[in-house]
């Protein structure tokens, strides 16, 4: 008897109970696709994650003072930025922006409009930071000199104290003080809960002025030469840092604190990567539990047909047939519910899952359509395997 | 003389071991000519169903030898027993036995399938076999759209169609009622008519009647074994006419 005719035989076997074969495959196509997208959202919001970090700019370090109070002796002062620019100490230093930064409302009109962080800087902010302007212009380092009240609002801040109107060369009450608004930044992706255009940039002079005082700076933005030199860089700056602020070489703790964007990144890929480990995890277990569903709808199928393996037997045909028609069967089942559920996650992954595009991972529809296949394979063929093996009356009287 | 298409001798089979052992066939001897019809009767428990799962090479017997056609069917291996399920037995159950959601005309086919025979000539051979049973327009029926009578008289067309040496026939007529039994046995008297070998099985005595011999089993061993009629002549049902072929 030829593979061919043996092929058309499983072929019959298959359309003769279309509705099982249907709900075979659908069970199959499940837990293929649930497995292949479930990976998939994972891998893209892990994307999503280091996306939005190397939005911030990986070739800057912010030295933030690490101690509580405003102790003069640990303070992060203007002179301790200015000393940063230091060609001799820290080449590969290419500019350096002390920042402060406070709450304050912005009022127009009647309106006010609470911003959380309202940042008082040098110029070269906005290039270090990767922050641009869009419309207008950021303020000039004469702006600062000066002490000018200008400010630079973000998209939110615009929207809502300015609904409908342009608000270049408007004025906002800050603090009590008249600034002009001179630019409105681009948008930004938002990380995590804060939202990254909720924001206003003014010179540090001004700001200094009117809102937070002479005190200590929050924060000191640096940016290296290029994305690989932030390491050293990082090393410049603290040994500057450790200068200025007496610290004992070998101390074990140093009154700074230095955040790299390059670590931040590492962090984040990290914890973006263990995310995806527990959805792998979830997505194994949905593949055994779609595998069990396999496993189980094959093992009935071929025990009901227990007694038509008996009357094949009994009629002639040899183990070797059966075994084949069967694992036909089943090889056309797994494979057939593998590729729709493949196509199934194909499709089901040109959309956003809750607010994640998912991006397939390859391996995944390699692992799931194996995993499943393999079931599908192993459990059609052992029961009918077995059957094949009994004696034609006993597989008769099977019930 | 040619040689019997069935000669068993000294068969037994035991069941289970230890207290629940059960002596279903305690040694029968039986040789069956060329072109004979035979039917073996005996209460429920004699062991006929068993002596017919065995000559049917369905079953294996616990020891005695057991020649078909002259091949000892008691050493064959699987593969060879299937060979020799598929060549030289055609065997009809008492519950029909076809495979479900399938036209009578591909049940027919199938033990054609397993012998190699070519799709168009398998056509023919089933089409020729169900003509024989008067069902050659229901070819295209699925058994569930067939009586129990026709159900039956397809799974003779399938028992025929491989030219087997040996009809074997498991209580053919215990599932069906009087009009549906007076088809199959007409069917039955056409083919021992045309010279086929055909051992049955029943409890029923107007089907036992009709035979050219009749085998008696009792407790696993044969106790009487008649001639009805001889050997080369119709058997004696056929000729009261009781049945006239519609």
């Amino acid at each position: 008897m030829s593979l061919l005719e043996v092929v058309r035989f499983a072929l019959r076997g298959l359309s003769a109970n279309k509705l099982r074969s249907a709900l075979t495959m659908l069970g199959i196509l499940i837990g293929v696709a649930a497995v292949i997208l479930l990976v998939a959202v994972g891998n893209g919001s892990a994307q999503a994650i280091s996306e939005r970090i190397e939005a911030l700019g990986t070739n800057t370090i912010t030295v933030m003072s690490a101690g509580r109070g405003g102790s003069s002796g640990t303070a992060l002062t203007t002179g301790i930025a200015d000393a940063l620019t230091d060609p001799e100490l820290a080449p590969d230093v290419a500019s350096v922006s002390p920042v402060v930064s406070a709450a304050a409302t912005l009022t127009y009109e009647g309106t006010d409009h609470e911003v959380s962080q309202f940042v008082g800087t040098t110029p070269g902010w906005f290039a270090a930071s990767n922050t641009p302007v869009g419309t207008g212009a950021g303020f000039t380092a004469d702006d600062e000199a000066q002490g000018r009240r200008v400010v630079v609002i973000g998209q939110t801040v615009a929207e809502e104290l300015f609904p409908g109107t342009d608000p270049l060369d408007q004025q906002v009450t800050v603090g009590g003080a008249l600034f002009t608004v001179v630019g409105v930044l681009s948008p930004k992706s938002s990380t995590g809960f804060q939202d990254g255009n909720d924001t206003a940039v003014a010179p540090l002079s001004a700001v200094r002025q009117v809102l937070t005082g002479y005190g200590a700076l929050n924060s000191i933005l640096v940016e290296a030469r290029s994305p690989d030199r932030v390491d050293a860089v990082q090393s410049q700056v603290a040994t500057i840092l450790n200068q200025r602020l007496d610290v004992q070489p070998g101390a074990a703790s140093t009154p700074y604190r230095i955040q790299n964007a390059s670590q931040l990144l590492a962090t984040q890929t990290e914890t973006a990567d263990t995310f995806t480990t527990l959805l792998g995890a979830v997505a194994a277990i949905s593949l055994l539990v779609g595998g069990i569903g396999i496993t189980n709808i094959m093992l009935v199928t071929v025990t009901e047909r227990t007694r038509e393996i008996g009357i094949r037997k009994a009629l002639g045909a040899p183990r070797r047939v059966i075994l084949t028609q069967f694992l036909i069967e089943a090889t056309v089942l797994s494979v057939l519910g593998g590729a729709l559920g493949v196509a199934a996650a194909l499709i089901g992954s040109s959309f956003e899952i809750v607010g994640v595009r998912p991006v397939i991972v390859p391996s995944s529809i390699g692992l799931a359509l194996g995993v499943s296949i393999a079931i599908g394979l192993f459990f059609g063929g052992l029961p009918a395997g077995r059957a094949a093996r009994l004696r034609p009356i006993d597989a008769l009287r099977y019930e | 003389m040619t040689r019997p298409v069935l000669d068993v001798r000294d068969l037994t089979k035991v069941y289970g071991a230890g207290e629940a052992t059960v002596h279903a066939l305690r040694g029968v001897s039986l040789t069956v000519a060329r072109g004979d019809y035979v039917a073996i009767m005996g209460s429920s428990g004699s062991g006929k169903s068993t002596l017919m799962n065995i000559l049917g090479a369905l079953d294996a017997p616990t020891a005695g030898t057991y020649l078909l056609d002259g091949v000892d069917v008691s050493r064959l291996a699987d593969r060879q027993l299937a060979l020799a399920r598929n060549r030289l037995i055609g065997f009809i159950f008492q519950a029909f036995n076809l495979i479900p959601r399938t036209s009578a005309v591909a049940n027919v086919e199938l033990p054609l399938a397993y012998a190699g025979v070519k799709p168009r000539q398998r056509r023919e051979r089933a089409m020729a076999a169900l003509e024989i049973v008067g069902l050659a327009d229901r070819a295209r029926h699925e058994p569930n759209q067939l009586s129990g009578g026709q159900q039956q008289r397809v799974a003779v067309a399938r028992a025929l169609v491989t030219d087997p040496a040996l009809v074997l026939a498991d209580e053919p007529t215990g599932n069906l009622d009087t009009r549906s039994t007076a088809d199959v046995l007409e069917v039955f008297d056409q083919l021992s008519a045309a010279g086929r070998t055909i051992v049955l099985i029943t409890h029923e005595p107007e089907v036992g009647d009709r035979t050219k011999r009749l085998v008696r089993l009792v407790d696993g061993r044969i106790v009487t074994d008649v001639r009805q009629s001889p050997l080369d002549r119709v058997p004696v049902g056929a000729r009261t006419g009781r049945h006239s072929t519609t």
